[in-house]
């Protein structure tokens, strides 16, 4: 039995909406092995982006302000499951720790709140998988291994780039997604397209340019076999799932495949009740292909060796 | 020219950048060019729409073999432009379909990136 750990936990706007299962996933998987989620109990939006001009703060307040919330909160580690949220939090924090005339002129802005010490870790839930859990212990705690099961990992760009703040130490050909996939005991298909960028933003003007990119990572993965994408990121899942019906207008031929967080394939390998992941709410629906490899059932009727 | 803080002049155009970058078949410019557009001086490097198409991937800025961040030359070329109000997105024209699919996360980052 492990130890409940508190960690201070930075939802981000879009696991209260689109990504709500990302939400879901993310504090029931984590529970499983002693870790409790604690939501802020105040925060903001990060700004989505890491706002790369030298000349303008404003983008970086919102992320410091939630450093100081986390504070508020009595914690020094704040861990996020969206990628972007990432990227922005952990990029505006290394930019205070290591910029003291940017971090006076940010701390000077805060009226209301107390000035920020420096004093927070931005962790992405992979890393706490990785370093506080254990990839080896979520082996022996998966009671529904995701046998036979071909999934692509796909991480997109704020995972990965800028260097400084990478999840792996090699940003060109991470391995924490695989190594993961090996834990639930599935099949990893890694692919050249799973570092490459889904579009993000374009997906709002030029959506014929994100259904592009889909064509081609979803082409490039599906040739190589793979039965399912799994992401960390709210917007790669939905230019990869949802823009498949303008990738297909582009490439009929193109096969469809589901897209997921994942927290839900944990979720799942370690037995929850499938109907409470969120599967429903795909454009292209994953319970197809969990079905033909026969990996859905509530826990009480999946197979299982139940190890202790 | 001055806001993205990075040395342009240091590029000796080697084309790594444009190699790397997911969206550079559709950009009026490709990424080295509009670096060396810069290092000469010419303006109409803000009528391309190449950072405008640029998704901050940063693919670019993380294979130059000269550590220039290039993502964040093309930032400065969006800020530039939007600090003279030309946008790229309006938000009147997306349209009501438009605006009940997409997720927050995709509407905040391309008003951030797009709209001034």
């Amino acid at each position: 039995m492990y130890l409940t750990e508190k960690i201070a936990y930075y939802p981000g706007c879009t696991a209260k909406s689109y990504a709500k299962y990302m939400d879901s996933t993310s504090r029931d998987v984590m529970k499983e092995f002693g870790i409790d989620l604690v939501e802020l109990t105040r925060w903001t939006c990060c700004g989505t982006f890491y706002g790369l001009a030298d000349d303008n703060l404003y983008s970086q307040l919102a992320p410091i302000r939630n450093m100081i919330r986390t504070r508020e909160d009595g914690f020094t580690d704040l861990v996020t499951t969206c990628s972007m949220c990432y990227n922005t939090l952990k990029r505006a924090n290394l930019l205070f720790k290591t910029d003291e005339e940017k971090a006076e002129r940010l701390n000077a802005f805060m009226y209301e709140e107390k000035n920020y010490e420096e004093d927070v870790n931005v962790w992405h839930l992979l890393e706490i998988i990785r370093d506080k859990v254990d990839i080896e212990k979520i082996t022996r705690k998966v009671v529904n291994p995701l046998k036979g099961l071909k999934v692509a990992p796909y991480y997109g760009c704020t995972l990965v780039r800028p260097e400084e703040i990478s999840i792996d130490s090699n940003p060109e050909k991470p391995t924490i997604l695989t190594d993961l996939i090996f834990a639930l005991g599935a099949e990893p298909v890694e692919d050249p397209y799973m570092t490459e960028c889904c579009g993000s933003y374009l997906t709002v003007k030029d959506k014929h340019l994100v259904a592009d990119r889909t064509n081609k990572i979803i082409g490039s993965m599906t040739r190589r076999g793979a039965e399912i994408i799994m992401v960390s990121c709210p917007l790669c899942q939905f230019n990869l799932d949802r823009r498949q019906k303008q990738a297909r207008e582009l490439n009929p031929s193109l096969p469809e495949i589901p897209v997921v967080y994942f927290t839900q394939l944990m979720a799942l390998a370690l037995g929850m009740d499938y109907d409470k992941l969120g599967f429903k709410e795909h454009h292209v629906d994953p319970t197809i292909v969990l079905k033909k490899r026969k990996l859905l059932g509530t826990p009480e009727k999946v197979p299982i060796k139940v190890k202790k | 020219m001055e806001l993205a803080g990075n040395d342009i002049k240091i590029c000796y155009q080697c084309g790594e950048c444009s190699g790397g970058c997911p969206e550079s078949a559709v950009m009026d410019l490709l990424p080295n060019q509009v670096m060396h557009k810069i290092q000469l001086g010419d303006e109409t490097v803000l009528k391309a729409n190449t950072f405008w198409i640029c998704s901050s991937c940063l693919v670019c800025s993380a294979r130059c073999p000269k550590g220039i961040d290039i993502a964040k030359v093309m930032e400065s070329l969006r800020e530039l432009s939007l600090r003279s109000k030309k946008r790229y997105v309006e938000l009147a024209e997306l349209s009501k379909e438009d605006l009940e699919e997409l997720p927050q996360i995709a509407l905040i980052s391309s008003f951030k990136k797009q709209t001034s």
